[in-house]
């Protein structure tokens, strides 16, 4: 079928790649031209960074993304180190309960910490965190998703290497780290890629516990920023906007299969 | 070494954070929040007002065409993706970044481009309309075209997400399959039909699940482009249950909608396992 295609389809996929790319190229567009060419294409339009520099400049860009990338980091070493932790327990011990937990750990795919905002607050409101980073974090830090994906594959280790590594003596922690966790590096990489963009973006869990500069992330900020009552010029918000999604964005366009693939395994469950 | 203990610290955190939540929601469901900010218990008064709450039903009813106008189109959309990134022509890498990208952006960030196009006068969709004599319209601000408007968005970041995954299982297609199909002369209409969609129908299944559960979660753009307006037209059930908390102060009220969307979501889970167990024997 490969010589198959015929040429008008060719076309249509081409068509529609950029009508899909649109959007973006737009937004870009926008926040690097005068304000006066936002809705006008004009070849002849100079170019600016001056939107990037006064959106910078009347909001603490700078705070928020510093917030985003403490929060980012928190959330993934925590994710990575309970989960390593509980999964391990899960595809390497047999105990009593041991299905019923699974079954509880499981309960959180389909009922995620987004939806269950209003408890969730009062739960942070009593540990006396709110409008910090970490109660953006707390509810998030065990994450099902992560289990799962690892005991998955710490059950596909061969058995033959714990044993070589029980015979020289190492203890079920030193196994862990030594066997395990090596060889579940593809599955660490596929899930850190996805946690790392799901949190960069997340916004209304991060909007309700935060109410200041120091705390809010990324997001927020820009919500905060673009707000209709601020009356901040339209070609600054698109510098804002493209200021608060270029790091994922250039990631991605980086490692382009890394993270396609990445999002791929973490669908699939 | 117990396997307790290695348990234990994402055993609190979940039990903190998703188990004691859901019952506190339940519980909570059957009060009422005071005018003075205390709760207290009213049983299955709390329902009885919601199921008297306009603005509730209109919330189920917008999720529900808000699910109904996003899903098929993107599923149909991932698809024809995913076929033409799966060929081999010119530019596939190209292609499949195109697609893809909307799919790694804040939703909050392509809410604001987003809410550009849909400005009045000023946005570009009506200076496009500008171009062929046409007066400016307000999108977002009419009832009848702010969801529809609102669709189209999600359809466009969601699209490439669900392509991946039909990229995925095409993959593991046997090409023996269509090109016994050519030999015999089937028309390559015919052979998708009758060949490829079957046997992709597994991951249709999955890829309609995630999209019905993230029509449930997906409201940020509630937030920045319409607060639920014009009239609640554009509301929906998550985003009402913020509103009703955070806007409107009234937790308990808020706890009784968190026990619908949680009911539905459970209704999408065994939905999810019924499916999956069938996948499993199916492959």
């Amino acid at each position: 079928m490969n010589g198959r295609t015929h040429p008008l389809e060719v076309i249509a996929a081409w068509l529609l790649a950029l009508l899909w790319l649109a959007p973006l190229a737009y937004a870009f567009w926008s926040a690097l031209h005068p304000a006066a060419y936002a809705t006008s294409f004009s070849l002849s339009a100079p170019w600016t960074l001056e939107n990037f520099s006064r959106a910078w400049n009347q909001a603490p860009f700078g705070r928020y993304y510093l917030n985003t990338v403490v929060l980012v980091v928190l959330i993934l070493i925590g994710q990575l180190v309970l989960s390593t932790l509980a999964a391990y327990a899960f595809a390497r011990f047999k105990f009593r309960g041991s299905g019923i937990a699974f079954a509880l750990v499981l309960l959180q795919l389909m009922i995620m910490p987004d939806v269950l905002i209003v408890e969730n607050y009062r739960m942070i409101g009593k540990l006396g965190l709110l409008d910090t980073i970490p109660a953006i974090a707390l509810p998030y830090l065990a994450s099902a998703f992560g289990i799962f994906l690892l005991r998955q594959t710490f059950k596909s280790v061969p058995q033959e290497l714990v044993e070589a590594a029980r015979v020289e003596g190492a203890g079920p922690l030193q196994i862990l780290w030594k066997v395990y966790v090596p060889l579940a590096r593809p599955t660490y990489v596929a899930f850190g890629l996805v946690s790392v963009s799901y949190h960069w973006n997340n916004f209304l869990w991060p909007l309700i516990v935060t109410n200041s500069v120091e705390a809010r992330p990324l997001t927020v900020g820009l919500a905060v920023f673009g707000a209709p009552e601020t009356g901040v010029d339209w070609s600054i918000i698109t510098a804002a906007t493209v200021m608060t999604m270029a790091p994922l964005l250039f990631a991605f366009l980086l490692f382009q299969r890394q993270f396609v693939q990445s999002f791929m395994r973490a669908g699939i469950r | 070494m117990n396997a307790w203990l290695l348990l234990l610290p994402a055993a609190v955190l979940l039990i903190a954070f998703t188990h004691f939540p859901i019952l506190a929601t339940i519980r909570h469901s059957f009060f009422i929040t005071r005018r003075n900010g205390t709760e207290a218990f009213v049983g299955l008064e709390s329902y009885h007002a919601m199921a008297a709450d306009p603005i509730f039903w209109r919330a189920l009813v917008n999720n529900f065409w808000f699910a109904l106008g996003t899903i098929p189109t993107s599923i149909a959309l991932a698809l024809l993706m995913a076929i033409w990134v799966n060929r081999n022509m010119r530019g596939r890498g190209f292609l499949r970044l195109a697609f893809f990208t909307p799919t790694v952006l804040p939703m909050i960030a392509v809410a604001n481009i987003w809410l550009f196009f849909y400005t009045p006068d000023y946005g570009l969709l009506d200076q496009l309309r500008g171009l062929f004599g046409l007066a400016g319209w307000n999108w977002l601000g009419d009832p009848g075209t702010v969801m529809g408007c609102l669709i189209v968005m999600v359809v466009w970041k969601e699209a490439g997400f669900f392509m991946i995954f039909y990229l995925a299982a095409l993959q593991q297609l046997s090409p023996d399959l269509e090109e016994a199909a050519s030999v015999e002369g089937a028309s390559r209409w015919y052979t998708f039909r009758r060949i490829t969609f079957p046997l992709l129908m597994p991951t249709t299944l999955f890829v309609a699940i995630n999209a019905v559960i993230n029509s449930f979660k997906l409201v940020d753009h509630l937030v920045i482009m319409t607060k639920g307006g014009p009239n609640n037209a554009s509301t929906l059930l998550l985003y009402y249950i913020y509103e009703v908390a955070f806007v409107f102060q009234d937790p308990a009220y808020a706890a009784t909608l968190t026990v619908v969307l949680l009911v539905l979501l459970s209704g999408v889970a065994l939905v999810k396992f019924g499916s999956l167990d069938r996948r499993i024997h199916y492959q």
